[in-house]
């Protein structure tokens, strides 16, 4: 592809690092097939070598890191909104809902009466097959509100935005919790139909594997879906967009539906990663998609590095792991250790300021995130690099739009 | 080139900020082919003029024709609009519901029939946001019509520069000029995904074509550059280059030789020219820099507190009495 990248590598064995990164540049999604599969390989293996064995056991270290993909998931489709497009939306949770109660109404003894369809009369005991449609169903219906919500919303800026899809991140668990009738209201609806894979059989919650796998797949799709539209004419447009919005309409972008795209593409990730969290909970109530979903994905956007999948995608993972898994232990280890002030300290409670401490830290240490994409970083560190720019403009003041 | 041919027509091109009026009923006219100039001292109304006539500003009265489509104009029946959009699902509830009534369908086929008009309605929504070619014309003749969005112009043949350069400052310039190439460039969402042979192809051809363009504009070899790290003048020769990625028939270059030295001053006059003589395009010009405008310019018209006060060549509009006053005020009586 044209994009060079002008940051060097640093140090060591530079041309070999060289070599690594053109080869992965050509065959992209390759790169990411063999990623996945190391990762996937490497993850299980890390939960039986001793320090992560002594926290909890293999199954469910391998259950943690299924629950990190379904927020792996949610990073991605947040990245091409918020990073890539740099629409910021607050809201997102909304979509991870839609998704999770598309798939209950199609899998669930609660949700096939409303629909008047009966999917256990009709599969039998391979009634989770419906799982596998469902993805791209869910998807596609999570889809169409996230075009329903930004086609009046998309012409709005910045902040305006943010405000809109802040209200309607609110608004959906709230519909989900007082239609009581047709979705059971704070009780959720429960049943859900386990996945089902011939060969396979019925998902179990007790065995972790099929899950854990077919969310490796599923992130594996994404993720080589997100990098390809980032590299095409579309993901282009994107960029142009979040760079100059005006000087991107005056080159024959049509910002509108341009955006409209990204917020939909956005929107149908997250509903991929809610089809899959109702199958692998079975249930969904409105409790599961409250602000606090929003802005911890948008977190992990910001820190793992805004405009960059990978880096998206593992500043998920370890945002994740430390909610769910490290700061359960530190609790754990302090008891066990008995340090006097340390001891009393309940980590889980203070999640959120610590959240707020890392993101203060971050953005005062770090703007670009941990693994900042070359652009992004280039525009936040924009004054370090020119210096014969700004002598330049002054010649004319402007009189753009006549005052 | 036919000399005579309009490629656009304003007439009565009127903007009002408020009780300002930017711009006052101007007349303007650009033969195809030709170099036209539109001067005047600062806040004469030309920038805002360009903005119009691009579709950036609507006006607030006057119609723009681009090669003989009206472009941009008062917008007209726009509530009808969006009867269009409900029409179809209306006209399916109403026969569903009277389908109904006679006992013809039953409440399967009702719900199918909600369905469907919810469907109608989400396709006709999009339809409105994506606004195809063809359903722009299906408006036009329901008598409904909608100014052009600065795409809709960008689409019709007419690329712009910026006064204050408007490049991306953070992406390459090849990358700035594919950008410039999003409306000749046609792969679709699905060949994004799929990474289809035609995308990759289109990708290649556009990669060398946008390499082509920098030479053109004398930008040999910067292609891997940072916009931002170019040099000025450079920076004002690609966004030349971005403009002429969409293939346009009329470009309009909003103050090029602003802030440039004599010696770019000069190669940027050259560049018009042969712009004009190679690629058969028609420009518009703002500019302040007299040299350049008289130079190359086979019309020059002044614009002064909104209003158009002379139009002539270039010989004609240097000795109007008019155009003196308003760039050096009226003689001390």
């Amino acid at each position: 592809m044209s994009v060079v990248q002008d940051v060097p590598a640093p140090g060591g064995s530079r041309g070999f690092r060289m070599r690594i990164g053109t080869l992965s540049a050509r065959h992209r999604s390759w790169t990411i097939i063999i990623g996945m599969a190391i990762v996937a390989a490497v993850l299980p293996t890390l939960a039986l070598v001793p320090p992560f064995s002594s926290f909890q056991n293999q199954a469910s270290w391998i259950d943690g890191f299924t629950n990190a993909g379904v927020f792996v998931l949610l990073a991605l489709g947040l990245n091409l909104v918020v990073g890539v497009a740099g629409l910021l939306d607050l809201g997102y949770a909304a979509f991870f809902a839609i998704g999770a109660y598309a798939y209950a109404y199609a899998a669930s003894p609660f949700g096939n009466e409303i629909l008047g369809i009966d999917v256990a009369a009709l599969l039998g005991d391979a009634k989770g097959l419906i799982f596998w449609p469902m993805l791209i169903i869910g998807a596609l219906v999570a889809a169409t509100f996230g075009i329903l919500l930004g086609a009046p919303t998309l012409r709005l800026r910045g902040d305006y935005l943010a405000i809109v899809t802040l209200g309607f991140g609110e608004i959906v668990p709230i519909v989900f919790l007082n239609a009581d009738d047709l979705t059971n209201g704070t009780n959720g609806i429960g049943g859900v139909f386990r996945p089902y894979l011939p060969g396979v059989g019925s998902f179990t919650a007790i065995d972790p594997w099929p899950y854990y796998l077919t969310m490796i797949g599923l992130i594996t799709i994404v993720m080589i879906f997100c990098y390809r539209l980032a590299e095409s004419r579309i993901g282009r447009a994107w960029e142009a967009i979040r760079e100059d919005e005006l000087a991107a309409a005056a080159n024959g972008i049509n910002t509108v539906t341009t955006k409209l795209l990204a917020f939909a593409l956005g929107a149908s990730t997250a509903g991929i990663a809610g089809v899959f969290n109702a199958a692998k909970l079975t249930v969904v109530s409105p409790d599961q998609f409250g602000f606090v979903v929003s802005f911890t994905v948008l977190a992990m956007v910001v820190l793992g590095g805004m405009g960059n999948f990978w880096g998206v995608a593992v500043g998920a993972f370890v945002i994740y792991t430390i909610n769910n898994v490290v700061l359960k232990t530190l609790n754990q280890f302090f008891d066990t250790l008995g340090i006097p002030i340390l001891e009393d300290i309940d980590f889980i409670g203070l999640q959120f300021l610590l959240y707020g401490i890392a993101l203060v830290g971050m953005m005062l240490l770090r703007p670009e995130g941990l693994f900042p994409n070359s652009r992004r970083k280039r525009e936040l560190h924009a004054e370090v690099t020119q210096p014969g720019e700004d002598e330049m403009t002054l010649p004319e003041v402007t009189e753009e739009g006549g005052r | 080139m036919s000399e005579g041919q309009n490629i656009l027509v304003a007439a009565k091109v009127t903007r009002r900020f408020g009780g300002l009026v930017a711009v006052n009923e101007v007349d303007f006219t650009i033969p195809e082919g030709s170099i036209v100039s539109l001067i005047g001292p600062n806040g004469a109304g030309k920038t805002t003029f360009f903005n119009v006539l691009l579709g950036i500003i609507d006006p607030t009265g006057g119609t723009v024709e681009f090669r003989g489509r009206q472009m941009i104009a008062r917008p007209r029946r726009i509530g009808l609009e969006s009867l269009v959009w409900v029409a179809p699902s209306v006209v399916i509830v109403l026969a569903a519901l009277a389908l109904g009534s006679t006992g013809i369908l039953s409440g399967g086929g009702i719900a199918v029939a909600g369905v469907a008009a919810i469907g109608f309605l989400i396709g006709t929504l999009l339809l409105a946001i994506v606004r195809p070619l063809w359903y722009q014309k299906l408006l036009l003749r329901l008598g409904i019509f909608r100014s052009a969005r600065p795409n809709d112009m960008v689409q019709a043949g007419v690329a712009r520069t910026f006064q204050n350069i408007r490049l991306f400052k953070n992406m390459t310039a090849v990358e700035n000029v594919l950008i410039g190439m999003h409306t000749q460039m046609h792969s679709s969402l699905l060949d994004g995904f799929f990474s289809t042979r035609r995308a990759r192809r289109e990708e290649d051809l556009s990669d060398r074509r946008a390499q082509e363009l920098l030479t053109v504009v004398g930008l040999h070899g910067i292609g891997n550059e940072l916009a931002k790290n170019l040099p000025y003048g450079d920076q004002r020769r690609l966004e030349i280059a971005r403009a002429l990625a969409a293939k346009p028939r009329l470009l309009l270059l909003d103050e090029p030789a602003a802030g440039m030295n004599p010696r770019e001053t000069l190669d940027l006059t050259k560049l018009i020219s042969k712009l004009r003589s190679e690629l058969g395009l028609t420009v518009l010009l703002i500019e302040h820099d007299m040299k350049v405008v008289m130079g190359i310019s086979d019309r020059v018209t002044v614009l002064d507190a909104g209003r158009k006060i002379a139009e002539g060549t270039p010989e004609e509009v240097r000795r109007d009495p008019r155009v003196i006053e308003a760039y050096l005020g009226t003689p001390a009586a």
